[in-house]
């Protein structure tokens, strides 16, 4: 991948459409009180402050639908928001929650994007376009250990040329690259880009990630450590391999 | 030009204290002119091991809120002149430190033409410990061989090079070095305890020295002199040889094997 920041030909059209898979959180309701939820919300945020600032969420009715329990969606929406999280769509919704909904400037999903089978992701394939590889990517470089507690986000490529301790947590849009032993949590494309690859020369991991596809070190078990492996994706599964 | 060094873990109960107290004598029999500051406000002990907890007066948080002064509150320690101690407050908190108070107490010991400063960091991560690390030029991070220290020390060290003051104002990291205390070859032999090369793997740190465990630190604890005075002790001799290193010496290390009987030293292979 080119690591200069080109800038875009002149010849190039002004907008392009792309299309994009994003992990985003969904939060499943089964009381309609909302202090009940406001309380609740607040403690999971407390929890890990920085992923929730401002992260999005997606919240589903569903099952209070299912209970005939009419939760308010406008002050719903609130009660979310002032927990710090961005309400970025409604799931399970009825006809009326829906319309408050979209008077929100909230979309709506629907409840069988949960349920799409491998067929159906295989015929949205064929029709999406191919996603075109970013041209601009920078590569953040760390040559000090990554220490348990610390948290490295790279916006392009990540090289490591120290250790990454356990506890440590290493996430970057484009590849991962340690050279060295990766005992923390590496996640790659966590943008969605589902062509990023994990390599590093000892795993150990706790958690391995791209693009929200993961494994945790008991999925790992049988991977022999002190020998470089790359990571990459095939057919939704993560595939760990020895670099020939 | 005066060192601060941090003596800090993470974890409690491993050794800090101790080693602080050692450590500063040490600097101070060789002739350098040493403070030690205990940072463990509402939990003081270094005053305990240093033997001089009958003679505090005034403390680092009466310092800090101006109402006494440095000199004041410093105690002179009785085995050796180069070495003066600052106690912390038992009836206080860690929120009654605070940045400007720290810094200014150790620019005032800079002033006074101190070569080493040795703060005595709490556990944990919290105020006091992050205090007693943020001036610091030199960091010893005391670990147990065990996995929970080990991680605990790794935490530290994160903190260590992202929140000190050397970090903040990009200037050369605090420099780092790891102390492997309470370690016992016989048990590391059988697999109970992590062994040197195992913690250095986890941790990749620069070892200045590996202290034995030995009934000889808490004799010294609780007759209130630093283990390092007891020149026969392992303890008080690993002690010696680390200020040694870190003055410069090239000491070879030792306590890492087993120790062998007479049979093992005539038999036994290395």
């Amino acid at each position: 991948m080119p690591t200069d920041s080109q800038k875009m030909p002149n010849h190039s059209p002004p907008l392009e459409f792309k299309s994009g898979s994003f992990s985003v959180p969904v939060l499943i309701l089964f009381t309609d009180d909302l202090k009940t939820i406001g309380q609740q919300l607040q403690e999971k945020v407390d929890l890990a402050p920085e992923f929730f600032k401002n992260s999005p969420l997606i919240f589903d009715v569903q099952e209070l639908n299912k209970q005939g329990l009419d939760i308010d969606v406008s002050a719903l929406v609130d009660v979310i928001r002032q927990s710090g999280l961005l309400p970025i769509g409604i799931r399970g919704g009825n006809v009326p929650q829906n319309k408050v909904a979209v008077e929100l400037l909230i979309p709506v999903y629907s409840t069988h994007s949960i349920s799409t089978t491998s067929s159906d992701t295989q015929k949205q394939k064929t029709i999406a376009p191919e996603p075109v590889v970013e041209t601009t990517v920078t590569t953040t470089l760390i040559t000090r250990p990554i220490r348990s507690g610390q948290r490295i986000y790279a916006s392009g490529d990540l090289v490591v040329l120290a250790q990454v301790s356990a506890g440590a947590e290493i996430m970057a849009e484009g590849n991962i690259h340690v050279y060295s032993t990766l005992r923390g949590r590496a996640l790659a494309g966590v943008q969605g880009n589902t062509d990023a690859r994990i390599f590093c020369s000892d795993l150990q991991a706790e958690l391995i990630s791209i693009a929200g596809n993961y494994k945790v070190s008991e999925d790992m078990s049988g991977i022999v450590s002190k020998k470089p492996i790359q990571v990459y994706l095939q057919d939704h599964t993560l595939i760990i391999k020895d670099i020939v | 030009m005066t060192r601060i060094i941090v003596v800090t873990s993470g974890k409690g109960g491993v050794g800090k204290t101790t080693t602080s107290a050692a450590i500063a004598m040490g600097f101070a029999k060789k002739g350098h002119k040493t403070a030690v500051i205990d940072f463990d406000v509402g939990l003081r002990n270094l005053d305990l091991i240093m033997g001089c907890e009958r003679r505090v007066v005034y403390d680092i948080v009466n310092v800090i809120y101006g109402e006494a002064t440095l000199n004041q509150a410093l105690i002179r320690d009785k085995h050796c002149e180069q070495l003066y101690i600052l106690p912390a407050s038992q009836t206080r908190d860690k929120d009654a430190l605070s940045q400007e108070g720290v810094g200014q107490i150790l620019e005032e010991l800079a002033a006074k033409d101190f070569k080493y400063i040795v703060c005595d960091s709490p556990a944990g991560i919290e105020k006091g410990a992050h205090l007693a690390m943020y001036f610091a030029d030199d960091a010893f991070v005391v670990t147990n061989p065990e996995v929970a220290s080990v991680r605990d020390s790794d935490r530290m060290l994160g903190i260590l090079s992202s929140k000190s003051r050397r970090a903040e104002q990009n200037l050369e990291p605090i420099k780092e070095y790891l102390l492997l205390t309470r370690y016992a070859p016989e048990r590391v032999k059988i697999g109970e305890m992590l062994s040197v090369a195992d913690v250095q793997d986890i941790l990749s740190l620069h070892l200045l020295g590996v202290i034995p465990e030995s009934k000889s630190v808490l004799t010294a604890s609780n007759s209130g002199m630093p283990v390092i005075l007891d020149e026969k002790s392992d303890a008080g001799q690993a002690y010696a040889d680390i200020v040694a290193r870190y003055l410069g010496e090239d000491k070879p290390h030792r306590f890492i094997e087993e120790k062998k009987g007479l049979f093992g030293k005539f038999f036994g292979s290395k």
